[in-house]
């Protein structure tokens, strides 16, 4: 339970709500997954209407992201800009999503054209909204619109409602806002379970890169616990649109929820697999105790742990912010799923941290995390290896509605700049913003998130605009700071060190959203297990498992539970790195919802056709090409002598295995020129790896889709078709 | 504390048990439905029916799961979801789930299967309580 020195008054939040539109409708009855109807609301003009799913849209779509891409898709125009009020935050679960007896299925994916990006974005959340939102009979939500008010929207699947107010006094931070309306929308203490919340927060409203916080009541710990949409800026665009909060109430939730045709099915695959949880997770990620941030270790021990600003992959005091450190601080021996039935439960959370920093210092909150990224991004990438100052972090980045991993990326790119002479104390607003110092870092988040001009606000553009800022007007050399400022198309790299993994290069730079590992994780079956050698090998992986995870997105379920858990036999399989067992249990669970007679083989047909629509959704936006998936050269190879010399060993040697000079030649090289070798080479590799992939993929050389691969995938819309004839 | 005390030695595989638990019940004469549950191990039987440990309270997300004023754990229908994470974390497998019944169920040592079976292998006695590894509590 949080405890507040100035706690809100929900008399006055209450009094402050003035309804500017309520629209009644009949709730869709889930059948088979679907409602089959998705709800539209315009907070500019407060028209509410609802739509019916068009059976085409169905097949071709399936759901979650897929439906969240076509309404976007339907929605925009070439020309929509983040803060267009024609861009929408889509909002949306899938057809197995709210599933209760199978971990991990709960999800919600929100999409909106980024503003960091500028291209579609999707990003996947836990928490009960989505569920909630198709229980009360709609399968997406679109909003589009922008408010010149603070407005909530209040969904009321219950008693079939849907109301706008004006919300001028409730706190626009997540931690408080999402609690204040828990309680105001709740009936009982009891109730508040049946409650969700969607919002932002003050970083979100004064930097492009926010985040949405999905919330759900944690009835242990009393307190309204926050899911991340992190990647992309999704919780600017909800900010810029007026939206303080969504809030979705439902109280009717059972075991058949999506009234699934075959439950038994159902049941006996989660019952198996949480029987497997319970034998094998202690001894194989711990997932249930320490969540992500079992990988803090792991990741130091593989030389993959980004270490100031990617520069290095390991440190000495990593322990100190390392898995058993995080083990202690989390509070055990609760539920601690995102939805029900989830007892991988890796929403792990700090009870009673007191806040030394900030608005709200002094006051007792429950911290929802950190992560392995939040512990890699805003700890080690930016050289801090204190693990209260992660946790201070991680608290404000939530409430701020700031995403953890964009602030740790750009943190430690600021840092790395600031050691490099391009900023000082000058620039910054006095602040030393050496690698290590985390006052500093968590000033420089609080100054943003009030909005101060000067730095702060710079800052908060991310790191491509930082970087033409920095060359423009602090004299940067281009080469340097295009090289060691680790975006992708405008998406700051999530936390891992790819140097000597190409196909891993390749998961980050290919990636339809941007520098985010969510496509594909491919490090240890290629630098470790070496197990994808040739250029095709990486290329296959760089099809196979995108699409296959795109399917995660399609159905409302989070991608943990597949690989974070192996089969005890899982070894003994052709493709362990597949896990075939639980990949299958999603092709059966989705049967066993819809009544279909799917294969394997046509779920990934299913996800291939979302995939090539979003990349061709991203060349829509003036993306979606080789242009835009070249990737900074620190992901590559050491960018300065520096980093050469750190790990000359494997540097040199490489130069002599790998790229074929002798080693005579290799001692006569200065350390520049062997840094030089190695980006050509390095660069080249990655040039020729997208050639590989586009082909394996389907695309042309440029990295569009061609138009035979829209038709083989049913998606060659006369739009589309009219897109890929420009070229 | 009383919960259902079972001695293998005595049992003899009759199943009357089971019998007496379904159709008390669900009505119905069938081992699946049955809360307690006989397996064959060699030459002998185990007797599988829940020792009240109470380790699925802590496991229960929507805290349907709890402990009655006598001892027993015991499932509210009202707030349980039918997520079965109480099945799969069961350290005796003695939660059990089946066709057609949505909700996980378990032995609360009613005694029916006491007065039914021939060999006395089972009585109600006293156990130590409570027996939770872990409850989480506020503050704590």
């Amino acid at each position: 339970m949080n405890t507040y020195k100035n706690p809100y008054d929900l008399k006055k939040i209450k009094e402050g709500h003035k309804l500017l539109k309520d629209f009644k409708y009949d709730p869709s009855p889930v059948i088979k997954g679907y409602t089959e109807k998705t709800l539209y609301i315009n907070v500019g003009t407060k028209e509410i209407k609802e739509k019916n799913v068009p059976e085409k849209m169905k097949e071709l779509f399936t759901g979650g992201r897929g439906y969240d891409i076509k309404l976007l898709w339907d929605a925009v125009n070439e020309n929509t800009k983040w803060n267009s009020p024609e861009n929408e935050v889509v909002i949306s679960s899938g057809p197995i999503g709210g599933t209760t007896q199978y971990p991990g299925s709960g999800k919600s994916i929100v999409m909106a054209i980024s503003p960091t990006t500028t291209l579609p974005v999707d990003s996947n959340v836990g928490g009960y909204f989505g569920p909630y939102l198709k229980f009360s009979g709609w399968d997406a939500l679109e909003i589009q619109g922008k408010s010149d008010e603070d407005v909530i929207i209040f969904i009321d699947g219950d008693k079939g409602k849907i109301e706008i107010y004006t919300a001028p006094f409730e706190d626009e931070d997540s931690h408080l806002v999402s609690e204040e309306l828990t309680e105001l929308f709740a009936e009982t203490e009891k109730d508040r379970k049946f409650i969700s919340t969607v919002s932002a927060g003050k970083g979100a409203s004064n930097s492009l890169w926010g985040c949405l916080n999905f919330s759900y009541y944690d009835r242990r710990r009393k307190v309204a616990r926050l899911k991340q949409a992190g990647r992309g800026g999704i919780g600017s665009v909800f900010r810029d649109k007026g939206i303080k909060a969504i809030v979705c109430k439902y109280s009717k939730i059972d075991p058949n929820p999506n009234q699934a045709v075959d439950l038994d099915t159902i049941k006996d695959i989660g019952a198996k697999y949480h029987k497997e949880l319970h034998d094998l997770d202690a001894s194989q990620n711990d997932m249930r105790h320490v969540g992500t941030a079992h990988l803090v270790d792991i990741m130091n021990e593989y030389d993959l742990l980004p270490v100031n600003n990617y520069k290095f992959g390991q440190h000495e005091l990593t322990p100190r912010i390392g898995t058993n450190v995080w083990r202690d601080k989390f509070s055990q021996g609760m539920p601690d799923g995102c939805w029900y039935g989830c007892t991988m439960q890796c929403a792990k959370g700090i009870d009673n941290h007191i806040l030394r920093t900030g608005p709200y210092k002094g006051d007792s909150v429950c911290i929802d995390g950190p992560e392995y990224e939040t512990a890699g991004g805003v700890g080690s990438n930016c050289g801090i290896f204190d693990p209260n100052y992660i946790a201070e972090a991680n608290f404000y980045c939530d409430t701020y509605g700031v995403d953890t991993i964009t602030f740790g990326t750009s943190m430690a790119f600021v840092m790395e700049c600031y050691e490099a002479g391009i900023l000082n104390k000058e620039i910054t607003g006095g602040l030393d913003l050496h690698f290590g110092n985390g006052e500093a870092a968590l000033e420089l988040l609080h100054r943003m998130a009030r909005g101060e001009e000067g730095f702060p606000k710079i800052y908060g553009l991310g790191i491509r605009r930082m970087k033409k800022h920095f060359i423009e007007n602090y004299g940067a050399d281009a080469e340097f700071v295009n090289s060691i400022g680790m975006e992708c198309k405008g998406m700051e790299y999530s936390e891992y060190i790819t140097k000597e993994s190409l196909a891993m290069q390749g998961g980050y730079g290919l990636a339809n959203k941007g520098a985010q590992h969510d496509e594909a994780w491919l490090i240890f079956m290629d630098m470790v297990n070496n197990q994808i050698p040739t250029f095709d090998d990486k290329a296959e992986a760089l099809w196979y498992f995108p699409i296959f995870r795109t399917l995660f997105g399609l159905l409302g379920l989070c991608k943990l539970p597949w690989n974070d858990l192996e089969p005890a036999d899982n070894g003994e399989t052709d493709e362990p790195a597949k896990v075939p067992e639980h990949a299958q249990n999603y092709t059966d669970i989705f049967n066993a919802i819809t009544g279909l007679n799917e294969t394997n083989e046509s779920m990934m047909l299913r996800s291939e056709r979302v995939y090539n629509f979003q990349r061709l959704f991203n060349f829509r936006m003036g993306g979606g090409t080789r242009e835009g998936d070249k990737i900074p050269y620190r992901s590559a190879g050491p960018v300065t002598n520096e980093e050469y010399l750190s790990r000359q060993e494997r540097y040199d040697n490489q130069l002599v295995d790998k790229y074929g000079f002798s080693a005579e030649d290799v001692k006569k090289m200065t350390t520049e020129e062997k840094v030089k070798i190695h980006r050509e080479k390095r660069l080249k590799d990655y040039d020729d790896l997208c050639t590989a992939t586009y082909k394996r993929r389907g695309w042309d050389n440029d990295g569009v889709p061609t138009i035979e691969k829209l038709k083989s995938l049913n998606i060659d819309f006369p739009d589309a078709i009219e897109l890929l004839s420009k070229r | 504390m009383k919960v259902l005390l079972k001695n293998n030695e005595l049992c003899i595989g009759c199943k009357t048990c089971e019998t007496t638990c379904s159709s008390l019940w669900f009505k119905e004469d069938n081992p699946i439905l049955s809360r307690i549950k006989i397996a064959e191990e060699g030459n002998s039987f185990n007797i599988n029916a829940c020792n009240q440990c109470g380790e699925c309270i802590d496991v229960c997300p929507t805290e349907a799961i709890y402990r009655d004023k006598n001892g027993i754990v015991r499932i509210n229908e009202n707030d349980c979801v039918g997520c079965l994470s109480c099945v799969g974390f069961c350290p005796s497998q003695s939660m059990f789930y089946a066709p057609k019944v949505d909700k996980p169920f378990k032995c609360i040592a009613c005694g029916a299967c006491v007065k039914t079976c021939p060999t006395d292998a089972l009585s109600i006695g006293e156990e130590d309580t409570p027996l939770e590894k872990v409850f989480y509590r506020e503050n704590v």
